[in-house]
């Protein structure tokens, strides 16, 4: 029989990331790393210059789209439900279901079992695979959304009521801000399924990921360029642009722009009212707080280490269940969860 | 319920006043009765539910959610009503009962069952239902509508002029039948106020550069801008008086001095002030007045008030508020020979003299000097200007004297409410004792552009040393000018000391804190917004 060894001996908030000692990487380092593990491809969790990367597919190739040959030395892909051996530690990746490529990353040593979530949500989108609970010791969860005000509704019901809008302003260009990696494409997607078959606009910042994703396999109908469409062409009609694209000068090229914005953040009504949001969508790419919570049941960990976010309320309601929960205060992470 | 919570809701979120106004048209065009004017009501601060009090949300918060929780929350969101609204656990399939039935039930309600019908109606709402319900019955809806923008969409509504709207407003009782019955064509005109109404008042704006630039002082009257609160005073001719605060409350009965012995009919604008003498006494002397609905014998003696007047709106049946400046001004002290001085009104009611200005020169030299008369500044009345209701452009203009400045240092920071719920933006300041102690001197908020804001949060958030709740505790390091309009004592702060008005006027990131000012400086300022009114 071996000893358990405690997962806080082996594995530790660093000023750079996550380090993991028995083999010698950071998962999801701030600053370039001799060797990273990579959980997703948003620009706070993978950065570039490190000289070994081991992620998805998926993640390998958006962080290629955005940063050529500075991605990384090598780039090693590895595929859900696939492990290797890193020294002394047995690494692990499973689904997030946050946007394409995101894995949980699942870490064996000494006997005891860590899963570092990156960011992650439960319930279905159409861009990528769902999130698959995997029973641990030590859970790391994030928690953008770590309030109970945050209950994010149906996503189908929030673009109902994005096209409601278009109906009823057909004289109007709908701006719908949204982050280039993920959000984006979950949109178009769901406005596909919800039966929006005309070409939808994009900002010139978002064309490159929309490219990664349709080479993934991810099909999302036609799409235009908003530079060179005539204003006439984009009365009625649906644009997506970064969000912060909602207040710059690049948005009065539309006739008469609605600003839209899609985010987990809409739910507070200040929060639209304070970004000049004619219409809030409640759509969000990370766990809720009623997912966060279930996921902890999901996966049963006695243990939880919180990292960027709303930590406080989280830690209190694991205590709650019974869990032991602590903040571990990772710097270099957008309090706001970035996208 | 479920139409006012979706007109609050669009409102909110209504990027400018047009697109407000359009919501509003619709709203009072197609809305049910009463529930149009309940409304109305809500949205002119009409509506009043002495059975309902935030402490009392906030018990019944406390029935359903863990309250570290609640806390958490509520620093977070910013807003009671929604943080509310949005904890509240859900149970079931919203049945939304109609405005009037709440506004009516409430109304009647005792304080001891108000949580229950609030906890009843809460059940059966939907989050926007919720947060558009305590926004009701807590009052202030801060959905960006002023009184005025409502009575313009009622105009637009009814195809009469805004102003007709406003002769009538007061006479009007929610949830305002007769008045949407004339604007839909279905009755007569509603009689217009009485003698004793309240007339909206006209008020004045900061004057700018802009301003000065096109404003020749020949063409204004000048008087002192007094530290006191602006009151309407009506007079119906038979004994019976009215004193009338800014949005038209009564507070006559809070100042019996004033309001017995005038026999006259009248209508006049003026300022209320304390002070023996005619000599304006600090505005912290007033405050006390302000406090008590039903003022002492020796309160009254200790700070008597008396009403310094600078208009007249009515003169008996006349209405003279059409007539220029400068007639009205000597149809004021014609009246005041004719009908106070003499009489018992006449030790508590005086006139606002005029002061002489030719240059801009002149002006400024009268402006610097205004703290000794006990004033804030100037005002600037252009001589052909009506009386008009409202904040009518380029007619009056106040021209506050310069701010006094200190440098103090950041103590503690809370986040702002509305607009600012993400940011902290709520600063608490200190400045240094002779023990070298750091004591509070008073809370300014933020006034600066959005960036620097933004700048200030991201310092707070990375020099936090500790939290109590909302407020954290930063490092004392940051240094940032304050400006403010006076010193008083007080015993509310350990400095012995509180400014008037702060707020910040520069962040100093180049000063290190051991040189931000001491407390013996704000000492030395004491009283010098004023001369010494005994």
């Amino acid at each position: 029989m071996t000893m358990r060894m405690r997962p806080e001996t082996w594995i530790r908030p660093t000023p750079q990331g996550l380090y993991v000692e028995p083999g010698d990487f950071f998962i999801d380092p701030v600053r370039p790393a001799a060797r990273a593990v990579v959980t997703h491809g948003h620009a706070d969790h993978a950065r570039p210059g490190n000289e070994s990367v081991l992620a998805t597919a998926g993640t390998l190739a958006i962080m290629r789209a955005r940063y050529g040959a500075a991605a990384g030395g090598t780039l090693q892909a590895i595929g859900y439900g696939q492990s290797v051996r890193i020294g002394d530690v047995t690494v692990g990746f499973a689904p997030a279901g946050h946007v394409l490529g995101s894995a949980q990353i699942v870490l064996e040593h000494g006997g005891s079992r860590v899963v570092v979530s990156g960011d992650y949500k439960r319930r279905r989108d159409p861009t990528c695979p769902p999130f698959e609970p995997q029973s641990c010791d030590v859970f790391v969860t994030e928690a953008t959304f770590g309030l109970p005000v945050f209950v994010h509704p149906v996503d189908a019901d929030e673009i109902a009521r994005l096209l409601g809008s278009v109906h009823r302003n057909p004289e109007r260009a709908h701006l719908v801000g949204v982050y280039a990696l993920g959000k984006c494409q979950r949109v178009i997607r769901l406005l596909r399924e919800a039966g929006w078959d005309a070409p939808i606009f994009v900002h010139g910042a978002l064309a490159e990921l929309c490219a990664v994703y349709e080479q993934a396999g991810v099909a999302l109908g036609p799409l235009r360029a908003v530079a060179g469409a005539e204003p006439r062409d984009l009365a009625g009609a649906i644009v997506l642009a970064p969000p912060s694209a909602l207040a710059d000068r690049w948005s009065r090229r539309l006739p008469e722009p609605l600003a839209v914005a899609a985010s987990g953040w809409m739910r507070i009504r200040q929060r639209a009212r304070q970004r000049g949001v004619e219409l809030p969508l409640v759509i969000s790419d990370h766990a809720d707080w009623p997912e966060l919570l279930g996921t902890f049941a999901d996966v049963d960990a006695p243990e939880i280490w919180v990292t960027h976010g709303q930590e406080d309320a989280l830690v209190h309601a694991a205590g709650l269940q019974g869990r032991r929960a602590r903040a571990l205060r990772l710097i270099g992470r957008d309090e706001d969860g970035g996208p | 319920m479920k139409r006012f919570a979706q007109l609050l809701d669009a409102l909110i979120l209504a990027p400018a006043r047009g697109a407000k106004l359009r919501l509003l048209v619709d709203h009072f065009r197609s809305a049910p009765d009463p529930d149009r004017g309940w409304a109305l009501a809500a949205l002119t601060d009409g509506l009043d539910f002495p059975a309902v009090k935030p402490a009392a949300i906030r018990d019944l918060a406390a029935t359903r959610i863990d309250p570290v929780l609640f806390a958490l929350s509520y620093d977070y969101v910013g807003d009671l009503a929604e943080t509310v609204a949005l904890l509240w656990p859900p149970t079931g399939i919203a049945v939304h009962a109609p405005l009037h039935e709440i506004v009516d039930t409430l109304a009647r309600a005792r304080r001891q069952d108000a949580p229950a019908l609030l906890a009843g109606w809460m059940d059966r709402l939907d989050s926007d239902g919720r947060w558009a319900l305590l926004k009701l019955v807590t009052g202030g809806l801060r959905v960006g509508v002023s009184a005025r923008l409502a009575k313009t969409a009622l105009a637009e509504h009814g195809g009469v002029d805004v102003s007709a709207i406003e002769e009538i407003w007061h006479g009007l009782e929610p949830p305002y039948a007769a008045l949407f019955g004339w604007l839909d064509g279905q009755g007569p005109m509603p009689p217009k106020t009485g003698a004793l109404g309240f007339r909206p008042m006209m008020l004045a704006h900061a004057l700018d550069d802009a301003d000065r630039a096109a404003l020749s002082p020949r063409d204004v009257a000048v008087e002192w801008k007094w530290d006191g609160i602006r009151v309407q005073l009506a007079c119906d001719g038979t004994g019976a008086v009215r004193l009338h605060a800014r949005g038209g409350d009564e507070i006559g009965g809070a100042f019996p001095e004033i309001v017995t012995g005038l026999e006259h009919r009248v209508v006049a604008d003026g300022e209320l002030l304390v002070g023996t003498g005619f000599r304006p006494a600090p505005f912290a002397d007033l405050q006390q007045r302000l406090n008590r609905k039903a003022p002492s014998r020796a309160l009254i003696a200790r700070h008597p008030a008396f009403l310094r007047l600078y208009d007249i709106l009515f003169d008996g049946e006349e209405d003279l508020r059409a007539l220029p400046f400068a007639t009205r001004r000597a149809r004021l002290e014609t009246w005041f020979a004719q009908r106070v001085a003499g009489t018992p009104a006449d030790g508590r009611i005086d006139l606002s003299p005029r002061l002489d200005a030719t240059t801009w020169e002149d002006l400024a030299r009268l402006r610097d000097g205004s703290a000794a008369i006990g004033a804030e500044g100037l005002m600037l009345k252009r001589l052909d200007s009506a009386y008009v209701g409202g904040r009518p452009k380029g007619s009056w203009y106040k021209w506050k004297r310069d701010p006094m400045h200190a440098d103090a240092v950041l103590m503690y920071a809370q986040r702002g409410h509305g607009k600012r719920s993400s940011f902290y933006s709520d600063f608490t300041f200190g400045c240094w004792r002779e023990d070298g102690e750091l004591v509070p001197v008073g809370k300014a908020y933020f006034g600066f552009t959005d960036a620097e804001l933004a700048r200030l949060d991201r310092w707070v958030r990375a020099n936090a040393v500790d939290r109590f709740g909302p407020v954290l505790v930063v490092a004392r390091e940051l240094v940032c000018e304050l400006a403010f309009d006076g010193v008083q004592r007080s015993s509310r702060h350990k400095s012995g000391l509180a400014l008037r008005f702060p707020r910040i006027a520069r962040i100093r990131w180049d000063k290190p804190a051991a040189e931000a000012d001491r407390i013996d400086a704000l000492e030395g300022l004491v009283g010098r917004d004023r001369a010494d009114p005994r």
